[in-house]
């Protein structure tokens, strides 16, 4: 079984929730496994992260290089091929991120690609099976990745529920000395940060989506408090834009954007086809309606008949709990 | 001259004007000719324009000159103003005789007009007394309206640059000017001839020329011999000046209006062709479609900018232009007049026009058009609209510049043969349904089975799940009729109406060569269709098909050959509105055969909304309309449904499945949905026809056997 | 500068319904339609764009059948300047990899400065791009929705979460994957087609382009679909019937497990 190693995320010295995640997959390639989490990065933040991943990982490898400060994937791709053994298994989280560094890696280090992974069916005769979907999430496909040379695996953000995580003192292994120089003829310039107002529901992984039964718009703060919490973006049907609640780029249908979100929270939202027409990629979609013959309950996975207006304080205190975030 | 005068002591009143004769022939002749010459440079862009193939049947052409020019048929659909203009323009018609004989009479002074040297000489000249007065009052009076009343019709938006208020106040004021003048000059001459001693026709009592007349005819001779020099002066300059003037502003539509009228449309719902002088087949031989620049208009389009009168009846009644879209009909002529002045000047050579869109066109304000056909019904003039709309997006679609939200259903209609990218074969599936097939099965006319009426559904009543209840409806109806009928399922496309109109004439040319085709294999001799889109592309885009009839004509006229029962309406409570679809009213003018449907239902209560047939208000369109997101204040059909609230209906009856994709949308978002309801006329008929077996009955028979 | 563009012929989600077929191992492949993918359109359109403003040549190329050879014609009905056709059954079931290998001998038998492709396409793997940017060791940047010039290098913002605009400087020459949005693509209709009908297509094979059949094609394949198959879900909505606290606990686990948390 070739080593596993999870490439950790990490920002303002706290481990992203994938590396949870990215554990339980190596799991699932190797139950017995104990897979080793590298990370990149420079500065105090940097070496807070590591300490917090180690109690979670048997080994972490710390590559700390001033060139990093900025998670540069052509960098940090450069790095990795240094310390990497040949052959081995790298799980990285398939984002905008993951998209940018893996699929190179997996040429340097001449290993095989599979890209955003749903799940694994573990190991037979040195090939993994997996699980990826096509068609905008339409379809699922059983794939075999041949890992004789190795694989670079990306898994998708929340397919992997995270197991019970065994605290241990993990030893943290510092490679800094293995790669010295890195030059890329890829500059980090700066991060142009989305005002509130430029919102763009089509990038969103989850919609928390409104339509009339909103019914005010001083209604719809509760649709954008729940947002916030959840890390999502507040869309909705042609109603609530016709009524100049919201803008026009905030509205999902025929007429107004196509989103591709993992989930869609639709409250209010009756289920028109217009609607529906805008949604792709087959979301998890959990709807939340007054009226329990609403079209959208045909089309949803989960449905809750409730008074939204009730329902969605509820659900944002819970989710506040949830996230761990303070009540305002 | 004026020493002339003075020593000059003409006896007759004939010689007054004698001495400044060669004065008046220059003018005269200098008058015309500047006429000529600026008509010929007006000629210039029509001469450069494209083909257009007006010259033919010339009777028909020569009836609506009589209808729509002499007549002014279309005048009195705004009361006061028709009128208004009525009185002027006859006032014109019998006051040209009049006002060429004051011209020639300064020249050969003994001239009288043939046909005026008898008896009706007198009775022209009280006529034309009356005429001039009430032209004057007239001015007066479209002054005063322009100024105080100020009908918002003529209003000018900022953006369309200064108003125009001014310019109409001088033209009036000149015309107002040439009937002073040329009272002025009668009355002069009779109280003349009244001072000589002799006997003339005084000038009708309480004319302008008789109040006139009452004021100078004490003055001295020789003043009223310069009164009436003085007028034939300002009478001829003002004339000429009008005249000349005319073509530089909306005013050259007193010259260019019998042309337009001649040379105008004969066809309603048809759309031209990319270019009349170049056949479909040679089409990829024509390097650039549409209108992209000045010169791609056609001359008769050139003509219609000419001829605009600026009244702004069809920005009234534009649709768009009610929901504030960018559009506005009245400006997109405007502006392209605005633009020919520019670009080809009367003093000048022609300069060269650049690229319409992004220059006095915007592309939204092309795309925003519905092509409802409401300024074309409006407008006095019959300018055409549509067309130029057709041309301007040809253009654009040619450069490649249409909005994201056109490109996917146009590439849906090509792949597909509909805009929602759904499966050709899942085209007739709505058919299928099991309580249809027991009621009344649906054939599907694939060469093993054939029937002598198509049923054309079209693309939104095959695919729609709303729409297609407008489908079986239909199909219950022409089942119950025992027609004899069938559909195209899979094999049908798109009728392709809209891909027309919207500019894509090539995708739209396959899409009919694809169904016409399908069409003439299935061997039937009729088609009824309950879609007007559908309807008016069978009817006008097509050619080489059997004869088609929307499903309210077939209603119609099984309900006067008394093949129709219905029950008594079972909603005895609702009020009833019928809402002309733009497709089967006004470009096709069916607006009686629907109400008698309606009102063979006994005991429905119907009542008429104050815009009805030929002013019926676009629901928003249908089609490639649906999918284009335009900016505007509010939606059509929440205007419409507003109407039909204001009528005092509880109920819209469509005949249109894109009307009822639009009423029913816009009754939620005009919150009125407790309120007001729509159905179309196949499911109201439906659901009141008597039927010779209960189809609950015809079911079992079925199941049982 | 010389642009390539790799396009991409692909079953377009938004005119076919993808459904499995009857044997229940792959999708219903009878009635697809296909046309270019939706983000090498947007590239394309990128590149003519870019053409425009600084000069140059667009080429687009694709690894197909001859059925590539429609979207090609569609692309050059858009406006690049010639397009490339690179077939041969040596090729047939070549993994990502594989394709990216195959591009790799295209791009060194020509000379690119700017290499462009869609950031996916009907696979979601978004890997091409990447793959290629690494055999040729040119920088690479992927999502991008912005690309500036500026002398000889130039500045490109990705897509990064939330809706932020991450900005780089990348040189020449490079690869890009480029993101759905970044322009709106003109129109192509079929009057368009029909006017470069008659526009050679090259159509190269792997000798032409001195591949090693072994390294390209279902052989050297590291990933191998087995089939598509739908995971068993139940028809309708699954309604929660607890308390209000329940419910909403219940949908949090559920916004997780679904992948809806960043």
């Amino acid at each position: 079984m070739p080593r596993i190693f999870a490439y950790i995320v990490h920002k303002s010295g706290v481990a992203d929730d994938t590396a949870a995640e990215l554990l339980a997959a190596a799991r699932a390639i190797d139950p017995a496994s104990s897979p080793t989490a590298i990370l990149t990065g420079w500065g105090p933040d940097f070496d807070l992260a590591c300490k917090s991943v180690s109690s979670s990982f048997a080994e972490t490898w710390k590559i700390s290089n001033q060139a990093l400060a900025y998670p540069n994937a052509e960098l940090i791709r450069q790095a990795l091929v240094r310390v990497l053994p040949p052959g081995c298994i790298v799980l990285i989280p398939h984002d905008h991120f993951g998209i940018d560094l893996a699929p190179g890696l997996s040429i340097k280090l001449n290993a095989a690609y599979a890209a955003d992974v749903l799940a694994i069916d573990g190991v037979q005769d040195n090939t993994l099976k997996l699980v990826r979907q096509e068609f905008g999430g339409q379809v699922s496909a059983h794939v075999l990745c041949d890992l004789s040379s190795g694989a670079v695996i990306n898994v998708r953000a929340g397919a992997f529920k995270p197991g019970p995580i065994a605290v241990t003192s993990g030893v943290i292994i510092d490679k800094s000395s293995e790669v010295d120089t890195l030059v890329a003829r890829r500059r980090y310039i700066e991060t142009i940060v989305a005002e509130a107002g430029d919102v763009d529901i089509t990038r969103h992984s989850l919609l928390v989506s409104i339509g009339r039964g909103i019914q005010e718009k001083d209604n719809i703060a509760l649709a954008e408090e729940l947002a916030e919490v959840l890390g999502a973006a507040v869309s909705c049907s042609r109603p609530v834009v016709d009524a100049k609640w919201m803008e026009k780029s905030r509205q999902v249908g025929s007429s107004g954007k196509t989103v591709k979100p993992k989930v869609y929270l639709a409250c209010g939202i009756s289920g028109a086809f217009q609607h529906l027409a805008g949604i792709k990629g087959s979301p998890f979609l959990i709807a939340i309606n007054k009226n329990p013959k609403a079209p959208i309950f045909q089309v949803a996975d989960v449905g809750i008949v409730d008074d939204l207006l009730e329902f969605l304080p509820e659900l944002t205190n819970k989710a506040r709990e949830f996230r761990g975030v303070a009540a305002k | 001259m004026w020493t002339v005068v003075g020593t000059y002591s003409p006896v007759n009143v004939v010689d007054w004007l004698v001495p400044g004769r060669n004065l008046f022939l220059a003018l005269q002749v200098l008058g015309v000719a500047c006429f000529i010459y600026i008509v010929s440079k007006r000629m210039v862009p029509l001469l450069r324009a494209q083909a257009d193939p007006r010259f033919d049947r010339p009777l028909t052409r020569l009836g609506r000159v009589f209808k729509f020019w002499l007549g002014q048929w279309k005048h009195p659909r705004y009361r006061f103003a028709g009128t208004l203009h009525i009185v002027i323009f006859t006032g014109f018609l019998l006051l040209a005789a009049r006002a060429f004989s004051v011209l020639i009479v300064g020249v050969s002074p003994t001239f009288v007009m043939p046909g005026l040297s008898g008896r009706f000489g007198p009775v022209y000249e009280t006529l034309t007394d009356y005429s001039a007065t009430i032209v004057f009052l007239c001015m007066v009076v479209a002054a005063v309206r322009r100024l105080v009343f100020k009908p918002v019709r003529y209003a000018v938006p900022a953006k369309y640059g200064k108003g125009h208020t001014t310019d109409a106040i001088f033209l009036l004021g000149l015309i107002a000017l040439l009937m002073a003048a040329d009272s002025l000059f009668s009355a002069s001459r009779f109280a003349g001839l009244a001072q000589a001693g002799q006997s003339a026709e005084s000038p009708a009592f309480l004319s302008l020329p008789w109040m006139i007349e009452i004021a100078i005819a004490s003055m001295p001779r020789t003043a009223v011999w310069g009164l009436n020099v003085g007028a034939y002066l300002v009478h001829a300059i003002t004339f000429y000046f009008l005249l000349c003037y005319r073509p530089f502003g909306i005013q050259f539509h007193v010259e260019t209006s019998l042309f337009s009228i001649y040379f105008s449309k004969l066809e309603k719902g048809t759309v031209k062709p990319v270019r009349w002088d170049v056949s479909d087949d040679h089409l990829d031989q024509v390097k650039s479609f549409g209108v992209k620049t000045f010169e791609d208009f056609t001359w008769k389009h050139v003509l219609d900018f000419y001829s605009c009168a600026d009244c702004g009846r069809c920005a009234d009644n534009c649709p768009s232009n009610a929901v504030g879209r960018p559009l506005v009909p009245r400006f997109l002529t405007i502006k392209a007049r605005d633009h020919v002045f520019q670009h080809y000047p009367v003093l000048g050579k022609p300069n060269n026009s650049n690229l319409l869109i992004g220059n006095i066109y915007s592309e939204d304000e092309v795309w925003s058009c519905t092509t409802c056909g409401a300024c074309e019904e409006e407008c006095p003039l019959l300018v055409e609209y549509i067309d130029k709309i057709v041309d301007l997006r040809r253009g654009m679609i040619d450069d490649g510049n249409v909005p994201q939200s056109l490109q996917k259903p146009l590439k849906a209609l090509e792949s597909r043969g509909n805009p929602y990218g759904k499966m050709e074969k899942k085209r007739g599936d709505w058919a299928k349904s099991p309580e249809l097939q027991h009621a009344a099965p649906v054939k599907v006319l694939d060469g093993k089975n054939g029937a002598d009426t198509l049923y054309f559904a079209d693309s939104i009543t095959s695919y729609d799940d709303r729409m297609q209840s407008i489908g079986r409806a239909t199909a219950r109806i022409l089942s119950c009729l025992g027609k004899n009928f069938g559909i195209l399922g899979a094999a049908e496309k798109d009728s392709g109406h809209e891909v027309r109109r919207f500019g894509e004439e090539m995708l739209f040319q396959s899409l009919r060569e694809h169904n016409t085709e399908a069409i003439t294999e299935s061997g039937v001799t009729k088609i009824v269709t309950s879609d007007p889109h559908a309807y008016n592309a069978l009817k006008h885009d097509y050619k080489d098909v059997p004869p088609v009839e929307h499903i309210s004509q077939v209603l119609a006229s099984e309900a006067r050959a008394g093949n129709l029962r219905f029950s008594g309406v079972k909603n005895t409570d609702s009020v009833y509105t019928y809402h002309d679809p733009c497709y089967l009213g006004r470009h096709n003018q069916v607006y009686d055969d629907p109400r008698d449907v309606l009102d063979s239902i006994p005991g429905l209560r119907r009542v008429e909304m104050q815009r009805s047939r030929d002013r019926s208000f676009c629901c928003g369109g249908g089609g490639l309309t649906l999918f284009y997101e335009p900016k505007e204040d509010q939606r059509m059909g929440v205007v419409r449904v507003r109407m039909a609230a204001e009528a005092g209906a509880n109920v819209i009856v469509t005949a249109c499945p894109f009307c009822m994709v639009n009423i029913e949308d816009a009754i939620k978002v005009a919150g009125i949905e407790g309120k007001m309801s729509v159905i179309d006329l196949t499911e109201l008929v439906d659901q009141h026809m008597v039927r010779e077996v209960p189809k609950e009955k015809l079911e079992v028979a079925i199941v049982g056997g | 500068m010389e642009i390539l563009v790799c396009a991409r012929r692909v079953p377009d989600t938004s005119e076919n319904e993808i459904e499995l077929n009857s044997a229940g191992n792959d999708i219903e492949r009878d009635e697809l339609v296909y046309s270019v993918n939706e983000a090498d359109n947007y590239a394309v359109e990128e590149a003519l764009q870019i053409r425009d403003r600084v000069g140059g040549n667009v080429t687009v190329v694709t690894v197909d059948g001859e059925d590539g050879e429609e979207v090609l014609r569609r692309q050059l009905a858009m406006g690049a300047n010639q397009a490339a056709l690179v077939s041969d059954d040596a090729f047939n079931g070549s993994d990502g990899k594989g394709i990216a290998t195959i591009l790799k001998a295209f791009v060194q038998k020509g000379h690119y400065d700017l290499i462009l492709t869609g950031v996916q396409a009907d696979d979601s793997a978004a890997q091409v791009g990447g793959m290629l940017a690494a055999m040729l060791d040119y920088p690479f940047a992927s999502l991008v929705n912005s690309i500036a010039v500026e002398n000889a290098k130039l500045k490109v913002s990705r897509e990064i979460e939330g809706g932020n605009r991450e900005i780089n400087e990348i040189s020449l020459p490079c690869v890009l994957s480029i993101q759905t949005g970044i322009n709106e693509p003109r129109y192509v209709g079929m009057r368009g087609i029909r006017q470069v009908a008659s526009v050679p297509i090259p159509t190269l094979a792997a000798s032409d382009l001195g591949i090693a059949p072994a390294k390209v094609g279902e052989a050297a394949a590291k990933l191998k679909r087995v089939d598509y198959f739908i995971p068993a879900s139940s028809k309708g909505a699954e309604i929660l019937h607890g308390s209000r606290e329940e419910n909403a606990n219940r949908i949090l686990e559920l916004v997780a497990a679904k992948g809806g948390l960043n």
